[in-house]
């Protein structure tokens, strides 16, 4: 086999697109894996229509992902614009362009099927779109998929997307024997008659592209001493949950939250545990809340529109101080919104959705690979300050998939059986250390600790109060709890310099984009440096005297703020990111942020230019930021 | 593998019966004339009965007069919010299958804002006794029309009477997937509620008791003024709820077979006579707890760890 000398490169961002259906996310899956096992660094977003059959041959049928593969074992977000895209159809392409993912150089590769296709509708349509995409700068390659597919099976839809893993196979010059076993693990569960016709197909795409390209390209592999895993955050957060030691997860069905449950559904009675699906969220909340009142350790796993409807009993949880654990995968609101896209849409929600002061810890994972050990936090947080601790993840990282070190399950400390003995006499329900608000927890069974968990104000004996100085005293204890936990935490460090110009600010997934754009600014000479931030509520220490040290302070976020120049927006009336709203409370600074709310990753050179605009701009803050402010809609 | 039935057989620490000292906690605040004394009343002598150590029984409520209950009554309690008892008491039964629980509601609690919970933790089945204390009125928040609020009652959001029919929560139970034990029974007729909690209690699953009480404030004249001119019709059977003689006087008696669902349904349906006693028993259906835990493994630590360890080996790569 000879092909084209390869071209070396330390990275490259693939998309493959098809009809929703026709395999596209197999397809990737696969080339994800031969990547993954091969040695590259790897970080993926799935591009998911949002229904189950939109029309097909449409814009808003396209269905897939976008890998981006490096040389480097560690990739932090899904990168800027794509270099090669692999389409199905022009339409699946078409949307790629719509949704401004596409390198204007990009490589296309497209089913030649519709060049020649009966209906002259499709033909021109074909034309018109390639013709478009060439007058922007791309190298077009019509493939053969459909018809080379036909020569192996008897209906194309069935195996186009092995043949088209088999071209990209030989387009970044991986090895096809690799990609057979990668093939085999995935269709392991499928009939051997299957998995030997997507193993065939994937070897002729793979010895079509060797023969008919006049070019490849290499990013370096190298295999890792150290073991990896690649999985996508919600399956993180499901091993996570195992490893953290929960032992029940109540839930109910809402995307982008579900495949988790899906994740521990699979495993967890393995494990002693349990996933229960409740009748609806608010029940699902509520038999996680008294599963830990029982003495189990419970979470619930939900998004944006199950956080509002789980809002009683997440105060109810803080009255009580109950642990508990939610998990909430964000997508775009509010009410339905955009339910299987990406947005930074319930931090202030999180911190304050609930009636009254009902003070809870809020953090969030920036990482797949830190959904996984955020759980064990979270359970920590919980059962030792007694509180309602809520994760922040959202849809890029549920179903974006990263490459980690594999995380050392002996390290998984034993569960120890409930402590039911006697309560000591004089132990009270709600015995208060008056310095940092931590009580004792007692739990049914044990012999002298009988009482009434109250929704009411109560006093330290659990009874019910309707006087001033107790519920004064009540809320003291259960807001001075996340002081003492503040205290335990460290500084966030700074990416970049420790001073300068600019220092973006962000939470969640974001980090990755927002780290790389530094890292280029800086390279560029630019004075800007970023600041991650996991716990959101408390705030971690020290940030006054980090944000003292940059002339202007910017979050990045991806959630809604009014535009300095929308009409009749002042700085009397502007509203604000959400990071930005809580960190003008808390510093009396005037912190600015960017803050839109495409649906998608930002990229890291979107940033980059908000970047250096800001910095042109200066004094001025971050106005119009027409790159992001145009809502290209993508995943 | 252990069932349900051996987790439920407590192994009592006291060396001694209880006396109904030991299931009293504080003085209770109700109205003096309120059916939810005697309901409490009646609680306390079944625990008593079981010889349960306090500790090991769990009551939860949801909002409202009758939900006060596990304030005063000396066991675990949890008193939490408006219509959501029955997930707090099913993730209880869930995670500690060995204690048992014990359900208190109200009307509005129950049939209204928490009606989803309650057609789906009879479908759950779990095993807890699950009182609904019926008194056809919001008292609590002072006289608003709840679901069973009898047809041109005036109450402060309907002064010129109700506009619908109540309700019968009888008929809808009974109608449910999964249901294993619904009786009826009033306040005023201390002996017959006594023996009907008794029959809960015994019975394995979700017993759902709905209690007919009147609130002598702001519904005094419900059920007839309380019983006085109400029609009833108690269901007989050698295993149902015993009709006394006594309790003659107060209605007729129907001979009804509380294990046939389709004489139950019948019975269900009756709202004029009111029937008393135990309408329907199935003490077959499994619970939902009792599934769960059939099906779930509980491995020791090295095995929790070799099959994470498996587990991760799924997603190897690199």
């Amino acid at each position: 086999m000879s092909g084209p000398r390869p071209l070396r490169l330390p990275e490259h961002i693939v998309e493959i697109v098809s009809d929703a259906g026709e395999g596209a996310q197999k397809a990737a899956l696969a080339f994800a894996q031969l990547c993954a096992k091969s040695g590259n660094g790897l970080w993926t977003v799935e591009i998911i229509p949002s229904e189950i059959r939109p029309p097909p041959h449409t814009t808003g049928s396209a269905s897939g992902n976008r890998i981006r593969l490096a040389e480097r074992a560690r990739v932090t977000n899904a990168g800027n614009r794509a270099n090669v895209v692999l389409a199905f159809n022009e339409m699946a392409l078409l949307s790629r362009l719509e949704a401004g993912s596409l390198a204007d150089d990009v490589l296309v590769l497209i089913d030649d099927h519709w060049a020649t296709h009966e209906d002259e509708k499709y033909r021109l349509s074909y034309r018109e779109v390639l013709d478009e995409f060439r007058s922007r700068g791309a190298t077009i390659v019509e493939v053969p998929l459909a018809k080379e597919t036909l020569r192996h099976a008897e209906d194309a839809q069935q195996g186009k997307n092995m043949f088209a893993v088999g071209i990209l196979c030989a387009l970044y010059s991986k090895d096809l024997d690799l990609l057979d076993d990668v093939i085999r693990d995935i269709f392991k569960a499928k009939d051997r008659r299957v998995i030997e016709l997507a193993v065939r197909l994937a070897a002729a795409g793979h010895q079509y592209g060797v023969t008919h390209f006049d070019r490849c390209f290499e990013i370096e592999a190298h295999p890792s001493d150290v073991a990896k895993v690649a999985m996508n955050g919600n399956t993180a957060l499901a091993l996570g949950a195992v490893s953290a030691g929960f032992e029940i997860c109540s839930m109910y069905p809402i995307t982008p939250a579900t495949s988790a449950s899906h994740a521990l559904s699979e495993i967890f009675e393995d494990f002693g545990g349990f996933v229960h699906q409740a009748e609806d969220e608010i029940a699902a909340i509520g038999v996680a809340l008294g599963a830990s009142y029982a003495g189990k350790t419970a979470l619930t796993i939900t998004s944006g529109p199950g956080m509002a409807l789980k809002t009683e009993f997440q105060g109810l949880a803080v009255m009580t101080e109950t642990p508990l654990v939610i998990v909430d995968v964000q997508r775009g609101g509010p009410s339905t919104g955009l339910p299987t896209k990406i947005e930074q849409s319930d931090l202030l929600h999180a911190i304050y959705g609930a009636p009254g002061d009902a003070p809870k810890v809020v953090i969030a994972p920036s990482t797949i690979e830190e959904c996984y050990y955020i759980l064990s936090i979270a359970r920590k947080i919980a059962e030792e300050f007694r509180m309602l601790v809520i994760v922040l993840s959202d849809a890029n990282l549920a179903t974006g998939q990263q490459l980690f070190n594999r995380p050392d399950v002996s390290q998984t400390p034993r569960r120890p059986p409930l402590d039911l003995s006697p309560v000591a006499p004089g132990a009270l329900p709600y015995d208060w250390d008056p310095t940092t608000g931590l009580s004792q927890r007692l739990l049914p069974g044990q012999p002298d600790g009988m009482g009434v968990t109250t929704s009411l104000n109560h006093d330290r004996n659990g009874k019910a109060r309707y006087d001033a100085e107790s519920n004064q005293r009540g809320h003291a204890m259960r807001s001075r709890k996340l002081a003492a936990l503040q205290k335990t935490l460290n500084p966030p460090s700074v990416h970049g310099a420790p001073q300068g110009d600019l220092l973006l600010v962000g939470w969640g997934s974001t980090r990755g984009a927002i780290e790389e754009a530094v890292d280029v600014a800086r390279s560029e000479g630019l004075s800007v440096s970023s600041l991650h931030i996991q716990f959101l509520s408390p705030l971690p220490p020290g940030l006054l005297e980090i944000f003292a040290r940059f002339r202007q302070i910017i979050t990045v976020e991806l959630n809604y703020s009014d535009d300095w120049n929308d009409p009749l927006i002042t700085n009397e009336n502007r509203r604000y990111g959400q990071l930005a709203w809580i960190l003008r409370a808390a510093t009396l600074q005037d912190i600015d942020c960017i803050a839109r709310v495409p649906g998608r990753p930002y990229m890291p050179v979107e940033i980059l230019e908000e970047v250096k605009r800001i910095l042109a701009d200066r004094p001025g803050v971050a106005s119009s930021a027409p790159a992001l402010a145009a809502g290209k809609g993508v995943h | 593998m252990s069932t349900l039935t051996d987790l439920c057989l407590m192994e009592s620490h006291a060396s001694e019966a209880h006396t109904l000292d030991d299931y009293e906690s504080e003085r209770p605040r109700w109205c003096s004339g309120c059916g939810d004394h005697g309901v409490l009343a009646g609680l306390q002598r079944v625990l008593r009965k079981n010889n349960l150590d306090p500790e090991n029984v769990v009551s939860v409520s949801g909002i409202g007069c009758s939900s006060r209950l596990p304030h005063y009554l000396k066991t675990y309690g949890f008193h939490g919010i408006h219509g959501r008892a029955l997930p707090i008491a099913t993730g209880v039964r869930l995670s500690r299958p060995e204690l048992p629980v014990i359900v208190i509601m109200g009307d509005g609690d129950c049939f209204s804002i928490g009606g989803n919970h309650w057609l789906h933790a009879i479908r759950y089945n779990i095993n807890a006794v699950v009182l609904v204390l019926d008194n056809e009125v919001y008292a609590l928040t002072k006289m608003q029309v709840s679901p069973t609020t009898p047809d041109g009652w005036k109450t402060n959001t309907t002064p010129r009477g109700t506009y619908l029919k109540p309700m019968n929560p009888l008929s809808t139970v009974m109608g449910m997937t999964n249901i294993s034990f619904v009786a009826q029974t009033a306040t005023w007729l201390p002996a017959h509620l006594d023996e009907t909690i008794e029959k809960a209690w015994e019975h394995h699953g979700l017993s759902f008791v709905r209690i007919l009480q009147r609130c002598p404030v702001f519904m005094p004249k419900a059920f007839g003024e309380g019983g006085v001119h109400f029609p009833l019709v108690f269901l007989d059977h050698d295993d149902g709820i015993p009709v006394h003689p006594s309790l003659l006087a107060r209605g007729t008696v129907q001979a009804h077979n509380h294990r046939d669902i389709n004489e139950a349904q019948r019975a269900a349906v009756s709202v004029d006579p009111c029937p008393m006693g135990l309408v329907y028993q199935d003490p077959e259906v499994p619970s939902y707890e009792e599934i769960r835990w059939q099906r779930q493994e509980r491995p020791d630590h090295r095995t929790f760890l070799q099959r994470l360890d498996a587990v991760m080996d799924r997603y190897a790569a690199g």
